[in-house]
């Protein structure tokens, strides 16, 4: 699947372009390329046992998971500096970890205990780390997109040169207030950086049926913003390409709205046995998994052997493993935490 | 003392505050070029500039949440709603947005931000912008709701909720605006959370906020006439409430009416009712007693508004009923 993206236009200040290929430029770092992969199959292995303790009951609430979009999650963060910003929506505990939260915290979290990155507070829709600027996790559909604009204000007003990036679902396009937002940021060239995760469903409608535009990245022609699309089930390709758009937002302040073609191989929510998707879509999809598709790279340009692939998904298996095992020992929230972070001093 | 409007007391304390503190900004619908609907923010684009004092798009939840957002990055935010009818539209990002972050963050996002804007009936203007908003904002966890019913108490009030780290819904009134009073020339604070005896009298407490305040005092004075003393009292923040104040006062009348702007189920009066009679009971003389608007969307005609709204003729029999005077 080739990258038919609206790249940074130098020539015009970043409008839209012509196609660019990505991919024909794909990142060649050997180590680089290893180390994401091996995060990449931390992230699958992460959500996977996640999927396991929520099947098994070990934490309830909702829980949304990622397998499928580890290319986009990855290839975004590393395109990013320390002290951008990041807000998502509820299916987010990879990107979370992304952007530093460690994992055993993320895994804390879901089972609701004191050590979890908000205290037992937030849970699976409700990630949380001032620290590493991770503004949330939010279960509004399409609330996070104007809080995006704020921050983007607040760069702005402080004259930093941050960017934050916000991920938004492909439904959530679909609500006023990211029409909003994307109004607000162009109008006032608000260094935000959106990102519609497009796994094509909004839980289990086909976007298809709710939608009246072919492509989501239309959106941003009512409002005269940059855009593009990328295939996000490559990591170099959309590595490549954010860090472009990331770099172009940085110095001209202009938003952008990028539509990354994604797919998620679980369902909305656990409990979801995606019953509108037939198994030869589903299949085709994972055909083009960001795993495999690394994998291949490194092992057709010998950077890697299947051994040492196996090595480095053992290796994340391993750590995700020791992420739940803490999560386990943590201690549950002392009750009067009820009553505190209600109001500020 | 200076003798300031609502709007001059509210506007001077929004300029106080934004030169104290630079990361302040007001954003709302004309704030800036027009200078506010109202003229609350009359000359602050000239003194703080274009940066800091912005004209928004007709967006209500998306600025709304924009100032969240701002204010999670570090900036303290002062929204202007042009009427909380149309603040109504923000109700996503300010309930399940600005009231919830501290929360769900476990206290490392917090959201230090004004909304402000009229609210309630002004005049003839029918039933999309007649509504109350404190009735439903009060009931969410996170937010302060503060009322004021006069302009020294809009000034004092307004600069804490400027300095408050909390979201805090600011109440003003279309037929307050003009409404003149002495404002100190000193600097002046009113802590958020306390109350105000506006009217001392031993034989009723009244118990108003905003403009039905003003209700209250007129009703005061009529009944004062036939040797009744009323005390009025103002709880000014709904959130948190002044409720020793409340009680103290029925400690001293033994007897209460509650005359507030809104429906009665489920309402801010509802409430105090409730911890009246449960923290007082052995006090009352009689019944808790309260006068709301009636349960109908506010009809335009000037007649059929009155009819609807607690006015003087529909609060007096309702005090004298509670000192067994009919």
């Amino acid at each position: 699947m080739s990258s038919k993206g609206h790249a940074p236009d130098k020539s015009s200040g970043g409008k839209q372009s012509s196609k660019q290929d990505a991919g024909n430029a794909a990142y060649q770092d050997k180590s680089w390329l290893l180390s994401v992969y091996q995060e990449m199959c931390y992230f699958r292995r992460f959500e996977e046992r996640v999927l396991q303790a929520y099947t098994t009951q070990k934490f309830a609430g909702f829980c949304h998971v990622h397998i499928g979009q580890e290319g986009l999650c990855l290839g975004v963060q590393k395109a990013l500096r320390p002290t951008d910003y990041m807000i998502s929506g509820y299916r987010s505990h990879t990107q979370a970890i992304a952007k530093g939260i460690p994992g055993q915290q993320v895994f804390a979290e879901l089972f609701g205990k004191a050590t979890g990155c908000s205290k037992g507070n937030g849970g699976s829709m409700h990630m949380f780390s001032k620290e590493h600027r991770f503004l949330g996790g939010h279960g509004i559909v399409g609330g996070q997109v104007p809080l995006a604009a704020g921050v983007g204000f607040a760069i702005n007003y402080e004259k930093k040169d941050d960017i934050i990036v916000c991920y938004i679902g492909d439904a959530a396009t679909n609500q006023g207030q990211f029409h909003e937002a994307l109004n607000m940021a162009a109008t006032w060239n608000l260094p935000c950086l959106f990102i519609i995760e497009n796994n094509r469903y909004g839980m289990g409608t086909d976007i298809k049926r709710t939608t009246s535009i072919d492509h989501l990245w239309k959106r941003a022609l009512a409002f005269d913003m940059d855009h593009g699309q990328v295939d996000a089930m490559n990591i170099q390709k959309t590595h490549e390409f954010v860090s472009n758009v990331v770099a172009n937002i940085r110095k001209t302040k202009r938003p952008y709205l990028l539509d990354a073609i994604c797919y998620r191989y679980k369902g909305h929510s656990v409990s979801d046995p995606g019953l509108y998707r037939t198994k030869e879509e589903m299949a085709e999809w994972m055909a083009k998994d960001p795993i495999i598709q690394l994998g291949d790279f490194l092992k057709k340009n010998k950077m890697a052997t299947e051994e040492e692939l196996k090595a480095l998904d053992k290796k994340g298996k391993e750590r995700a493993r020791a992420d739940e095992d803490w999560a386990d020992e943590q201690p549950i929230p002392p009750e009067d935490q009820v009553w505190q972070n209600v109001y500020a001093d | 003392m200076a003798i300031l409007t609502y709007r001059e007391a509210l506007g001077r304390a929004m300029t106080e505050e934004m030169a104290r503190d630079p990361k302040i900004f007001l954003m709302g619908e004309e704030v800036a070029q027009y200078n506010g609907a109202y003229k609350v923010s009359k000359g602050m684009l000239d003194r703080f500039g274009p940066e800091r004092v912005i004209d928004s798009p007709i967006s209500e939840g998306g600025f709304a949440g924009l100032g969240v957002g701002a204010a999670m990055a570090g900036l303290r935010p002062i929204i202007e709603m042009m009427t909380w009818n149309f603040g109504i539209q923000a109700y996503d990002q300010i309930i399940n947005h600005a009231a919830k972050m501290l929360y769900m963050s476990a206290g490392q996002f917090n959201v230090p931000i004004v909304f402000r804007g009229p609210n309630g009936a002004a005049h003839m203007l029918a039933a999309q912008h007649s509504q109350t908003v404190e009735g439903m904002l009060t009931q969410v966890p996170g937010l302060k709701v503060v009322t004021s019913c006069n302009p020294a108490d809009g000034y004092g009030l307004l600069k804490s909720s400027i300095r408050d780290n909390n979201p805090v819904i600011f109440l003003e009134s279309e037929m307050m605006y003009a409404m003149k009073g002495e404002v100190p020339d000193e600097e002046h604070l009113i802590p958020l959370g306390v109350g105000s005896i506006k009217r001392e009298g031993q034989h009723v407490t009244l118990i108003a906020w905003a403009k039905m305040v003003s209700r209250a005092m007129d009703c005061a004075e009529q009944l004062a006439e036939q040797g009744i003393e009323c005390e009025v009292i103002d709880p000014r923040c709904l959130r948190p409430l002044d409720e020793e104040m409340i009680f103290n006062s029925v400690r001293k009348t033994h007897r209460i009416v509650i005359i507030e702007e809104a429906y009665q189920a489920a309402s801010v009066g509802s409430y105090i009712a409730e911890q009246v009679q449960r923290f007082c009971f052995d006090e009352l003389d009689a019944p808790v007693m309260r006068v709301a608007n009636e349960f109908v969307p506010m009809p335009y005609a000037e007649n059929l508004e009155h009819r609807v709204l607690p006015e003087v003729d529909r609060i007096i029999p309702v005090i004298k009923q509670v000192l067994y005077m009919d």
